[in-house]
């Protein structure tokens, strides 16, 4: 049996639709404890109602674009696998960022198709579950007390209403983890002449911008919702067809 | 109810909630912690360590303080229910974050609140629900699609869906902050070009261009330059 028939069979399904079918239910708890918890202390039900049902349209459009992240990781590491990462902790972002470090740590030249084999896909997907724990640690060991803290603590406006410097953090780190890689994209074509990985980043990059004009100079905010996983796909299905042309 | 009895109330729920969440999400932890294992067994291929540990090293430099600070950050707008609901389904920052306080707009709510708790936990359970709901949809849809999937001639495709997000995403940030970008990646991109054995290491790369990316901008914040 092939890779991809192996971490695609229905065994895996049912493993990886076990853990979700957990946090559905746990979902499922929250809802209707804190909908009782509502009513109990005089809150409207149709306030109740309103804010499910504004809850659920807001996240329907991004739903289907994480979707789309799951087809995007499902060539490389099987549906039922990017299923599961997708429906919990993390987001596409991380969750390929994370599979191409274990790729490479494992010796492989990247998270390629080509190389993979069951035994670096179960090394991935463990460290794709621990990398990420970090937050869930810091929930299940301290939230209790640091929600009290927080509560107890009196506001404090910000500076000249400037947002702090976390604002801007994450952006950072971001734009460093982008300049590796466009880095090294640039280093593999001077060093190797393969072009490919940087051609796909270059045309993702353009459908991005498009995105972008929509977005910031048009004011369509919505579009935002599929920015990153169209220009993914749009990118990948360029190198299909690059690579049918030479 | 009085506004006290209200707040006594609440203080009571909200430590059921605690234990309720601490139990579930500790449950929640050990099945996706067996998953990779239990898959390990099936497919008789168990993780392997050294990989892991390698793999683990590099990631958690990166992750753990990202982790550490959206914790910090966001589980005071999330409240009890809806951080433990929150930290456990992912996607913080561009879905349940912006959901919750569009319910929390829509329901007119304040944070510290009781009713404000309410409508995140609600909000985020919903948002999880569906996000779950969709994905299976899509999942049971994809399962025809397999063989087109599978297919040899898309490999390339897959083979490319890393450099795929890190143009589109370094587009995007790039952008929003081109003052922090500039020194990263000419950095980044010299180093690259001019030793290409570093190349194979980028997964390395990314903690000292992260770091140099950060530095620059707490520089550049300072100095209200951004």
């Amino acid at each position: 049996m092939d890779f991809l028939s192996q971490v695609n069979s229905l065994p895996i399904y049912l493993i990886c639709g076990g853990v979700l079918l957990f946090i559905v239910i746990m979902c499922v708890v929250f809802l209707v404890k804190s909908y009782r918890a509502g009513l109990k202390i005089g809150m409207d039900p149709k306030v109740l109602k309103r804010a499910i049902t504004s809850s659920a349209t807001f996240t329907l459009l991004p739903s289907i674009s994480i979707l789309l992240g799951v087809i995007a990781l499902g060539g490389t590491l099987g549906v039922p696998v990017s299923w599961l990462r997708l429906s919990v902790i993390g987001a596409l972002q991380y969750e390929l960022n994370v599979a191409e470090i274990a790729a490479t740590s494992m010796g492989l030249s990247g998270l390629k198709l080509s190389e993979m084999n069951v035994s670096v896909f179960t090394t991935i997907m463990l460290v794709m579950t621990v990398g990420i724990l970090s937050g869930v640690f810091c929930t299940l060991f301290g939230l209790k007390k640091y929600l009290g803290k927080v509560a107890a603590k009196p506001k404090s406006e910000e500076k000249k209403g400037r947002p702090g410097f976390g604002a801007y953090a994450t952006i950072a780190m971001f734009v460093g983890l982008c300049s590796a890689y466009i880095g090294s994209y640039i280093g593999t074509f001077t060093s190797s002449g393969d072009f490919l990985p940087l051609t796909v980043a270059l045309i993702s990059a353009a459908v991005m911008g498009i995105f972008q004009y929509f977005t910031v100079k048009k004011k369509q905010a919505w579009l935002e919702n599929f920015d990153v996983a169209t220009s993914m796909i749009v990118g990948m299905a360029a190198a299909v067809l690059i690579n049918l042309a030479i | 109810m009085t506004q006290q009895e209200k707040q006594t109330w609440f203080t009571k729920f909200n430590n059921q909630l605690h234990i309720l969440g601490r139990i579930t999400l500790g449950i929640g932890v050990i099945l996706m912690l067996a998953a990779p294992f239990v898959i390990g067994v099936l497919l008789d291929a168990a993780p392997n360590l050294n990989g892991f540990l390698k793999g683990i090293a590099r990631v958690a430099v990166i992750y753990v303080p990202v982790g550490i600070v959206e914790f910090l950050v966001y589980a005071p707008m999330l409240g009890a229910g809806g951080s433990y609901l929150s930290f456990i389904t992912g996607n913080v920052t561009n879905l349940k974050i912006p959901c919750a306080m569009n319910a929390r707009d829509i329901a007119k709510t304040e944070v510290g609140t009781p009713e404000n708790e309410i409508i995140s936990t609600l909000s985020v359970a919903t948002s999880s629900l569906v996000t779950m709901l969709v994905l299976f949809v899509g999942v049971l849809l994809l399962v025809p699609l397999r063989p087109i999937l599978e297919n040899p001639v898309l490999t390339p495709a897959f083979d490319t869906v890393v450099p795929a997000l890190f143009g589109a995403l370094g587009l995007k940030y790039f952008s929003k902050a081109p003052k922090i970008a500039i020194v990263p990646l000419a950095s980044m991109t010299l180093l690259c070009v001019l030793v290409p054995a570093a190349i194979p290491q980028t997964s390395i790369l990314l903690i000292p261009a992260g770091g140099l990316a950060l530095g620059i901008g707490y520089l550049l914040y300072k100095k209200g330059r951004i």
